[in-house]
């Protein structure tokens, strides 16, 4: 299927061949991303930057991370939140199965149709860590509690369109 | 889209079967974790492994702070530096009279036979993060075990108490803050001298004074301090200010309502106080416990 080429966010455009060490930065990345303190209110709203990674290597690059990676990133995330051990970690295999599941259908779809996607697969996974919380005795948060899925997918277009900067072809020096 | 070459025959086990082993390995850690206490190591090795993330991730406001420390303008230092020469004054007289107090307070516990106050050290610690975890509300402060810190040390700032050490990493530790869900703390009222135990409401950052009877002598704008019968509160601590209450004869308790009196929402310096208070052993209860274990008992509110 060959769809014209309308620059930015064409999901289906020709990459470079992408690197172990390129995936391992962007997760560390996210998840500092996920520690670095805001103020108030935004504190909130903030995605969980690595899930949100996470679902664009596995759907974009499925054979770049396993499930292994995302659960150490996971309880990592775990000791860094000072939730209980073993709740992210849950989270994010949750949120692997439907991401390979779900992969070749999403990247069929166009940006909007994807920011639905992935607004379910977040909401997924934190509804896993709230029944994990639940079961433990937590209160129900506030509905503020799903404010970070939306703000997550929100930003998924332009995750996207981070992620795959250093991936795009160079200008080739020699071409004609 | 992916140069690396598929593998040529189906290996390995299927999505199911890796997404449930997964998914039984985080359970296995969770009940391992939450309802038998293991995993105390893994959870510190892996703490080592992301200090420098968090530390990283504390940089930001560091850098935020330096440059609007920079940008300060004269006529604001000035104003500054006025305050806090009246507040040195302010303090200075009231550490005069302490020093007497002290002094006399130490002779009139000798005078009656009583032990004597252990005076406490502090380890000054910032607060390096809040986890983004909505159910709790902690700080991470940068002081951990490798600094002397021990969990269950109260942490106080310059007004009052901020909370307790709940958990130690090497070079960090997490403090529940006294508004976090069922964080209880001893007190009295300052006004009155009447003792109860403030607990955090969880949600909306403020305390609730319980099983306190609708008659209670308590009015609007109390302070309440620590009473330090808990032993790991020093007794005196601003904790909170009474700020609504709720007389109904229906109930047997009247609903109040405090404010934390500390900053427990900014992001600054704190105390972290030491936890021995050098109470004698209650030698007959341990050995009553030893004989007869009580079953635990969930607080009912």
């Amino acid at each position: 299927m060959i769809r014209l080429a309308s620059a930015g966010s064409n999901p289906q455009e020709i990459l470079r061949p992408v690197r172990l060490s390129y995936v391992a930065v962007t997760l560390l990345v996210a998840l500092l991303l996920n520690l670095v303190s805001l103020p108030g209110f935004l504190q909130l709203l903030r995605p969980d930057f690595t899930a949100l990674t996470l679902i664009y290597w596995v759907v974009y690059h499925p054979r770049r991370v396993g499930f292994l990676p995302a659960w150490v990133l996971g309880l990592a995330m775990d000791v860094a939140d000072g939730s209980l051990f073993g709740q992210h970690a849950l989270a994010y295999a949750v949120l692997m199965y439907l991401a390979i599941l779900l992969h070749r259908r999403i990247v069929m779809f166009g940006m909007r149709h994807q920011v639905l996607h992935v607004l379910a697969i977040l909401a997924v996974a934190q509804a896993v860590m709230l029944l994990v919380r639940l079961l433990d005795g937590a209160q129900l948060p506030g509905p503020l509690y799903f404010a970070p899925s939306i703000v997550g997918a929100l930003l998924w277009p332009a995750l996207f369109n981070l992620i795959r900067v250093p991936l795009r072809p160079r200008p080739d020096a020699d071409a004609v | 889209m992916e140069y690396t070459a598929a593998p040529f025959f189906k290996r390995g086990p299927s999505l199911f079967i890796r997404f449930a082993f997964f998914c039984l390995l985080s359970i296995g850690v969770l009940v391992a974790d939450a309802r038998l206490g293991y995993l105390h190591l893994t959870r510190q090795t892996l703490g080592a492994v992301i200090y420098p993330l968090q530390r990283l991730s504390a940089l930001p406001q560091d850098v935020a702070g330096r440059i609007s420390g920079f940008f300060v303008t004269q006529a604001q230092l000035e104003r500054e530096n006025e305050q806090l020469k009246r507040q040195n004054l302010v303090d200075a007289a009231a550490l005069q009279t302490q020093q007497t107090l002290v002094a006399e307070n130490r002779h009139l516990r000798q005078l009656l036979g009583l032990r004597e106050r252990v005076p406490r050290t502090a380890i000054i610690a910032e607060i390096v993060y809040a986890p983004r975890d909505p159910f709790t509300r902690r700080v991470a402060v940068d002081k951990g075990s490798q600094h002397g810190v021990k969990a269950g040390q109260a942490v106080v700032d310059h007004i009052g108490v901020v909370g307790q050490v709940t958990r130690v990493f090497p070079w960090l530790s997490e403090v529940t803050l006294v508004t976090d869900k069922e964080q209880a703390v001893p007190i009295q009222v300052l006004r009155s001298g009447l003792r109860g135990v403030t607990f955090g409401i969880g949600y909306d950052g403020t305390l609730e004074l319980r099983f306190m009877p609708v008659n209670a002598d308590i009015q609007n704008g109390d302070m309440l301090v620590t009473s330090g019968i808990d032993g790991t509160y020093p007794p005196g601590l601003t904790v909170a200010v009474v700020s609504n209450i709720e007389r109904n004869a229906a109930y047997a308790f009247a609903r109040i309502t405090c404010i934390p009196a500390a900053a427990v929402n900014g992001f600054g310096q704190v105390l972290v106080l030491s936890g021995d208070q050098g109470f004698p052993q209650n030698v007959a209860a341990d050995k009553a416990a030893s004989v007869n274990p009580p079953k635990p008992r969930k607080a009912n509110e």
